[in-house]
């Protein structure tokens, strides 16, 4: 059962690769997006009571917080694939063979980095998430596309050489102190508090500035904008709700190692004081940005620096970083869909040409302001419970001044997004020479609803199954820190 | 077999220099695959009994890091009709300097490691901790993309040498995984660089700069 959750993606893209039309290609991509979500949920399901999905000898375990994680994806990816048909019609022009595998491709390794239990094997899919996305990047064929991906592979292979650095660091802490040098997970946790401080120290480290780096937290994150700003609107999301996820899942893996071990408070201040300098960076970056697809980026980064504030905050804050994983990934999908066509309808995306898309687009438009209502942490929006959930989490433990940065900033953030997402959605559209053929259509509409749907749900509802894995995952990552 | 071992380590630590002296890029290829096919060797000398498993180990490594990549980077200076290095940020001799220095300091570092008792003397420690440093100096300094390809094959070169010490931590399948996703990555490394080159008639990494913050 585990095998077939990363096989069936691997199987689909293998089948699309080998589908000879270009028109009827793009329609496989629904399909195994739904069957993907039908195997998760049924392996969510099928281990809910009893021990958990194991295979491998102990390398691929699908625990608490995997199942948080891979439900999640499968969603994500889902409601990604319902938008593909559609885009990929409007863009009949380009082949497609390359980009639809491709996108399995990425299910299948994000699949995989969710359920490893091994840190070589995490990071062969993790850095394999980098490979197979980056032609998806390059799907326009253009040269600023070019550019951002090269960017995106030499900086992405770079960062994520380092955390094979750590992971070998953190192999040799245990080698040190006289024990077997091991790489698997739920061993390095046991042995945790006899491992090499000094190594252990380093490995964390490397570790985060390695998968910080395909996180895309500040200062790492100079591929982010870039690549987010050329890649089609469902690359982006598939890249800044999931890729950027499984980094962060693997970086909570080292986290816990090091909690359970001698570093529990330096990791501790290292994920606060990542998470603040990411919010600043993205902030500074935001106001006044005119190009919309690049201020979506810069948000980005700032939401994977609520991620790890929260987990650095520890208590109620891993639960709200959990709970905005989710937020954070199914709000940017309703942003880069709509912000996407916006692009096509206007054929820029900056706030010098495109004004009025409520007029031109409603449907997109009116997406487009939604999210970033939502994004921005208004109520009664999924991201306002999280972010609140964080901020309650730094007063309780009494971290006034991180949790009063954090505020400031939210604010600050609140305003530059504003003032680039009203330019674009106000005002009278220019006249163009050669009117663009793109209008919304119920295709390219219906999955970001399904999306913002799913916001709103989460803002007035976390339906119970899913509140309580989201207090098992947190309960997961909180109980190897007691000694 | 440890003076043999440190003997084929201090041959890969030259190639590091050879690979910041030299500015004709056929050069810095073969370089990279001889350092490759070295560090391929290694395992060999480190561990008597390899079994099968390490056997297939080494021949993949030499295969991937000596024969392949290096044919295919050959190949795509070949299109793009690119030989030397002119102009890079820190010059030939500079980056010599730099490149003893970091060294010089990996060797002094290593000794203050506090290592495993049965390794204090080996040379796989500071040799790695050179390596990296020399490919995160030839990934900062270079302009041609190729050459930044191949920074970040000595960097990664560093690190696989490091992994040698771990041999029960860091299994077959493991190993393999990181050498097919190295060789992948070099791969569409390699695609990007000649559409680069179609695209802008150079491999410049200069001419990347469309994508910034406006003013």
């Amino acid at each position: 059962m585990i095998y077939l959750l990363v096989l069936f993606p691997l199987g689909m893209a293998a089948a699309i690769y080998l589908v000879p039309s270009n028109r009827w290609r793009p329609w496989l991509i629904p399909a195994g997006g739904c069957g993907h979500l039908g195997l998760v949920w049924t392996a969510i399901y099928s281990s809910a009571a009893g021990p958990p999905l194991s295979g491998l000898e102990g390398w691929l375990i699908l625990d608490a917080l995997g199942k948080v994680v891979l439900g999640y994806l499968s969603v994500l990816f889902f409601i990604c694939s319902l938008y593909a048909p559609s885009y990929l019609a409007l863009r009949s022009d380009r082949p497609n063979r390359v980009f639809c595998a491709n996108l399995f491709g990425s299910l299948a390794m994000m699949t995989l980095v969710s359920i490893s239990h091994h840190l070589g094997l995490m990071w062969v899919a993790m850095e394999a998430t980098t490979l197979v996305s980056a032609p998806s990047i390059y799907f326009n064929h253009n040269p600023r596309s070019l550019e951002a991906t090269y960017k995106y592979l030499l900086i992405g292979s770079v960062g994520i050489a380092l955390a094979l650095f750590g992971s070998f660091f953190l192999a040799y802490s245990a080698h040190k102190a006289g024990l077997e040098s091991t790489l698997l997970f739920d061993q390095l946790v046991k042995d945790a508090p006899r491992l090499s401080p000094p190594w252990l120290h380093a490995a964390f480290v490397l570790l985060l500035v390695g998968y910080g780096t395909k996180m895309g937290l500040a200062p790492m994150h100079s591929w982010k904008p870039d690549a987010y700003g050329e890649a089609p609107g469902i690359v982006g999301t598939i890249l800044a709700g999931g890729v950027t996820s499984c980094a962060f899942l693997a970086l909570l893996r080292v986290y816990q190692i090091c909690r359970a071990g001698s570093e529990a408070e330096f990791a501790q201040q290292a994920l606060v004081g990542m998470g603040l300098f990411s919010m600043a960076i993205a902030a500074i970056f935001m106001v006044r940005q005119r190009d919309f697809k690049r201020m979506l980026a810069y948000s980005s980064v700032e939401h994977m620096g609520i991620l790890v504030l929260g987990i650095g905050i520890g208590s109620l804050g891993v639960y709200g970083a959990l709970l905005h994983m989710i937020n954070n990934g199914l709000t940017k999908g309703v942003l880069f869909l709509s912000a996407g066509n916006i692009h096509r309808a206007y054929g820029s995306k900056s706030t010098d040409v495109v004004r009025g898309a409520l007029t031109r687009v409603p449907w997109s438009g009116a997406l487009f302001l939604a999210g970033f209502l939502a994004i921005t942490g208004a109520p009664p929006f999924g991201p306002f419970i999280s972010e609140f959930t964080i901020a309650t989490a730094a007063m309780n433990t009494g971290q006034y001044v991180a949790g009063g940065l954090y505020l400031l900033l939210l604010g600050i953030v609140f305003l530059g997004i504003g003032a680039t997402v009203l330019a674009v959605v106000q005002g009278t559209p220019p006249e163009q020479e050669q009117p663009r053929s793109y209008r919304d259509s119920v295709g390219t509409v219906a999955p970001i609803l399904l999306f913002m749907a799913l916001v709103l749900l989460m803002g007035v509802y976390i339906p119970p199954p899913l509140e309580s894995l989201l207090r098992d995952a947190a309960a997961f990552l909180e109980q190897s820190g007691k000694p | 077999m440890a003076q043999l071992l440190d003997l084929l380590l201090i041959v890969a630590l030259a190639v590091n220099f050879a690979a910041l002296g030299i500015s004709r890029i056929r050069a810095v290829i073969s370089a990279v695959a001889l350092q490759g096919v070295l560090l391929g060797i290694c395992p060999l000398l480190l561990h008597s009994d390899l079994g099968l498993r390490g056997i297939v180990l080494v021949a993949v490594t030499i295969l991937l890091k000596g024969v392949l990549i290096p044919v295919f980077l050959i190949h795509a200076m070949r299109e793009a009709d690119i030989q030397h290095e002119d102009k890079p940020l820190v010059g030939s001799m500079s980056s010599l300097l730099l490149g003893a220095v970091g060294t010089g300091l990996a060797l002094m570092f290593s000794s203050t490691l506090p290592l495993a008792k049965d390794e204090t003397n080996l040379l796989i420690v500071p040799a790695s901790l050179s390596m990296v440093w020399t490919g995160f100096l030839m990934l900062t300094t270079r302009r041609k993309a190729i050459m930044q390809v191949l920074g970040y094959l000595l960097l990664e070169n560093g690190i696989y040498l490091f992994g040698l010490l771990l041999l029960e931590a860091v299994p077959f399948l493991v190993e393999v995984g990181v050498l097919l996703d190295v060789f992948t990555g070099v791969f569409v490394l390699g695609i990007i660089v000649y559409h680069i080159n179609r695209e802008f008639a150079s491999i410049s990494t200069e001419h990347l700069t469309n994508l910034k913050e406006e003013p």
